[in-house]
């Protein structure tokens, strides 16, 4: 089984009218044992930009804490939060950084630009970026939300529709992966506010 | 033994001054003169091009640097040094964009370019750079000019001179300047600054200028945005320029 999949994750971002939304699973397991089911994948970079984290938990946590430290640094340098479009290229730089010997690790990021124009786009281990007009997904459970998201998802939704759409696409795309699901964190970033909220799915 | 007299050069006198510094900003003094204007939407900086025989090939010289896209500087002082400054802040503008895929804000390049004149005051075995900058930029902050000296401290200027003849040129800009002129006006008045105190005749081969404004852009799928773009003036440019003022 590849390292990828050793600990299992879903995760996807969604752009909206005026908004995005990101949502995660959050089972943390070894092959099939789960051994907890409120683990942390999404990770607050600024108020306007959302990091997705799946892949091997380890890399999760240590490229969660990386970019902090990364984004931290940037704000007291430059005098300014990071817009979601130049963070995406401050991910990608260091993951292909370790081109040799990479994070198992897929980011998502999501996030409204200075202007208000909503920003997604995902990423494999070594930085290639893929943008997207409509929505992105990673992790073990991404066969499963290519078709859940495919089926689901229409142009220009509101908050509240975007919420609906991003949820239950989640809810089924992890019904159909072993490695991922036992609940569902989504946040929607509106200029406004995050909404955040948390799903029960199947708990078995 | 030897590295005894590897230690810094710049010591401070009892008084507290940091002589070679002053020495540094002498030596500037001596330099040619330079002149940035900030326009609101734009930014012009302009110096004069001296060879010291008019059997130099003038077209060869060249005084206004461009650092990256949106970024240019002018020296007065000693060239070798500038030439070493405006290599590394093309280097910090590059690695710059290798990591975020954008232009360095101007601020940002000015901070590097400091660091690096703030270091060769402190560190063993180097001396100063015997020149001050005028850098010009256009962010998406908009026009900004800097100033930063041998010392290694920088400011944002509206207007200013560098060099020799800098307090008649910064009087004559204090009388010319004001906040709504745009970059047309700012390369007329930096033009009419330079000739203050110049030797000989102004010709398009005898000054530089470089400009920093907006510049439509399209992008590799057909968008289009506007985007802060530094140039030099090329010799036609600066030839009309000249001809409307005369």
């Amino acid at each position: 089984m590849s390292i990828m999949e050793y600990n299992g994750s879903a995760i996807m971002a969604m752009k909206g009218k005026n908004c995005v939304a990101i949502a995660a699973d959050r089972r943390f397991g070894v092959q099939l044992m789960t051994l907890s089911t409120d683990f942390q994948k999404i990770f607050p970079v600024t108020e306007k930009v959302y990091l997705g984290l799946p892949g091997l938990a380890t890399d999760v946590q240590t490229l969660a804490e990386r970019f902090r430290f990364k984004v931290n640094m940037y704000k007291l340098r430059e005098e300014r939060d990071i817009s979601p479009k130049t963070f995406a290229h401050m991910v990608s730089s260091t993951l292909y950084e370790r081109r040799f010997g990479p994070f198992f690790c897929e980011p998502v990021i999501a996030g409204l630009e200075k202007d208000g124009t909503p920003f997604i786009c995902s990423m494999d281990l070594l930085g290639c970026i893929n943008h997207a007009k409509d929505f992105v997904v990673s992790g073990t459970a991404s066969n499963q939300m290519y078709g859940t998201a495919e089926g689901l998802w229409e142009p220009e939704l509101e908050p509240e529709d975007l919420f609906e759409t991003i949820s239950q696409a989640m809810l089924s795309a992890v019904d159909r992966d072993a490695s991922s699901g036992w609940g569902v964190i989504v946040h929607v970033i509106t200029p406004e506010k995050v909404i955040t909220r948390t799903l029960k799915a199947r708990m078995d | 033994m030897a590295d005894r007299y590897s230690f810094s050069l710049t010591t401070f006198s009892p008084s507290g001054k940091l002589v070679q510094i002053e020495y540094a900003l002498n030596a500037v003094a001596q330099g040619v003169t330079s002149i940035g204007i900030k326009a609101t939407n734009g930014i012009v900086i302009a110096t004069e091009k001296k060879t010291p025989s008019f059997l130099v090939d003038d077209s060869t010289m060249e005084k206004v640097a461009v650092i990256s896209s949106n970024i240019g500087m002018v020296y007065s002082g000693m060239g070798p040094d500038a030439r070493v400054l405006v290599d590394k802040a093309r280097k910090s503008a590059q690695e710059y964009k290798r990591v975020y895929h954008e232009e360095p804000p101007t601020v940002m390049l000015v901070k590097e370019v400091a660091s690096v004149m703030q270091e060769f005051t402190q560190s063993g075995g180097v001396r100063p750079f015997g020149v001050s900058l005028l850098i010009a930029g256009f962010d998406e902050t908009g026009p900004a000019l800097y100033q930063v000296d041998p010392s290694g401290s920088y400011w944002a200027w509206k207007a200013s001179a560098i060099g020799k003849n800098m307090v008649n040129a910064k009087t004559f800009l204090e009388k010319r300047y004001n906040e709504s002129m745009e970059i047309e006006d700012a390369v007329h008045t930096a033009i009419l600054t330079l000739k203050e105190g110049f030797e000989g005749q102004m010709t398009e081969s005898t000054i530089e200028i470089g400009i920093a404004q907006l510049v439509e852009e399209v992008s590799f799928d057909g968008q289009t945005s506007k985007v802060g773009k530094f140039k030099k003036l090329s010799g036609s440019e600066i030839k009309d320029y000249l001809a409307n003022i005369a």
